[in-house]
């Protein structure tokens, strides 16, 4: 289980964190709140990519800053632009660099990443460059690239932000269908309708914390009180 | 086919065999053909490499792709050797000579998988674990360096719609900053990639960046 033992993070002067405590347990957990609220850096906390200032991100045993590496290995990471988590040239090698830190050999090795490339239907293009693949395509290859390592845990930073509705429903269906813990962080609220707990935040705190109907009327009415002073981004 | 020249699916005589083999027998062949300084030898390589594109299933158009871009640099060899070397079969020698290595070359690499070519970089870079050198960090950097040139291609198309948008003309050195800017966020966010996905493993000491 995701522990998150009072987190604070600041970036200079300008705190993002304070003192945040979560156990993340439940399957499919959503975070909304507004531009600047702390999401994304909650995000990047939970799979050692950004190590907070104050407090104690874990995964079961292992923690953050002393055991970076299995984190990663356990918790994937999507991000908003799929385009810069594309590193290798074609979709197939994309996949599969994923795989060399693993040490499974070649069969093994292939045998993943076909499978994965034939679950998210990108076996069409396993040999088209990455980066000429459509937003959605690309979001699923990124999120494909992440599943090959069969991580415990994905988080996901706003993974629809730059789709369109027909792409943000593909990427939809596919965090549906997956077997892994989903922690969601996103502005798109139609996406947490099925989920089994959704926090909000504001200015680095959870404000709200419950099933989704209530935390999207709570968020709903918190951005209709009007901005928060001091909210740069 | 990639817009960096890369692998081009296919599966001809060329795909077949694996990547050191076609490597090192293009070295052979070039250091041979350097040593007989032959014309003839030069014209037949020529030939054979315009024969190997559809042969090897490239396609001709790929060969012609290939001497369109090199015809400037062949002529201009050509010329000075005519005019200023005074032996017109020197120029002609150097310059089939040029264009038959270049295409070998260039069908290497159509017909090749990038992750083959890493691994066979990678290998050739063992021995230099030696001296403190990470061979998958090299193969990292070649990928690295091949996936940057579509990203500069985006940066800069990025920056100069934003320019044309703008009504600006003739002042195209406005657009260096925001190329600079754009390719810094890039790859800063490629970086935190690696990371993410820990393909970086040197994970000791985290990024403390902004999101």
């Amino acid at each position: 289980m995701l522990r998150i033992e009072g987190v604070s993070h600041s970036y200079d002067d300008r705190a993002v964190l304070r003192g945040v405590t979560l156990d993340l347990a439940e399957h499919r957990i959503g975070v909304i709140g507004a531009n600047g609220s702390g999401k994304s850096t909650l995000a990047r906390t939970l799979n050692g990519l950004v190590l907070p200032d104050e407090g104690r991100v874990s995964l079961g045993e292992w923690d953050t800053r002393r055991h970076a590496r299995h984190i990663r290995r356990s918790v994937g990471f999507v991000f908003s632009d799929a385009a810069n988590q594309i590193i290798m040239p074609t979709v197939a090698e994309d996949v599969e660099i994923g795989l060399r830190s693993l040490r499974l050999g070649r069969a093994e090795t292939a045998r993943r990443v076909d499978e994965i490339l034939v679950r998210h239907g990108l076996d069409g293009h396993r040999d088209h460059p990455g980066h000429l693949l459509s937003g959605g395509q690309k979001q699923l290859l990124a999120l494909a690239s992440i599943l090959v390592t069969e991580p415990d845990v994905l988080v996901c930073d706003e993974p629809t932000t730059l789709l369109d509705l027909r792409n943000t429903r593909m990427v939809h269906r596919t965090l549906d269908g997956l077997q892994q813990q989903v922690v969601l962080f996103t502005h798109d609220l139609d996406l947490l309708a099925d989920f089994d707990r959704v926090l909000v935040m504001d200015e680095g705190r959870v404000v709200f914390d419950g099933v989704p109907a209530d935390a999207i009327a709570f968020y709903t009415k918190l951005m209709d009180d009007g901005p928060t002073p001091g909210r740069t981004s | 086919m990639s817009v960096v020249g890369l692998y081009v699916p296919g599966a001809g005589p060329l795909y077949r065999v694996a990547a050191g083999p076609k490597l090192l027998a293009l070295l052979v062949l070039g250091m041979v053909l350097i040593a007989a300084a032959n014309l003839w030898a030069a014209l037949a390589t020529l030939f054979l490499a315009l024969v190997l594109y559809p042969v090897a299933d490239l396609g001709a158009r790929r060969a012609w792709g290939v001497l369109r871009a090199l015809w400037p640099f062949l002529l201009a060899i050509g010329v000075f050797q005519a005019l200023f070397v005074g032996e017109w079969t020197e120029g002609v020698r150097l310059c089939a000579q040029l264009a038959g290595l270049v295409l070998l070359a260039n069908a290497i690499t159509l017909s090749t998988r990038v992750g083959e070519m890493l691994d066979l970089f990678e290998r050739m870079a063992r021995p230099l674990r030696h001296v403190g050198v990470r061979p998958d960090r090299v193969a990292l950097v070649l990928a690295l360096t091949i996936r940057s040139i579509p990203m500069v291609a985006t940066a800069w198309s990025a920056a100069r719609d934003g320019y044309r948008a703008r009504g600006l003309r003739g002042r195209p050195y406005l657009l260096v900053v925001p190329v600079i800017v754009h390719l810094l966020r890039m790859a800063e966010a490629t970086g935190e990639a690696l990371v993410a996905r820990g393909i970086d493993e040197d994970t000791s000491a985290a990024s403390a960046g902004r999101p």
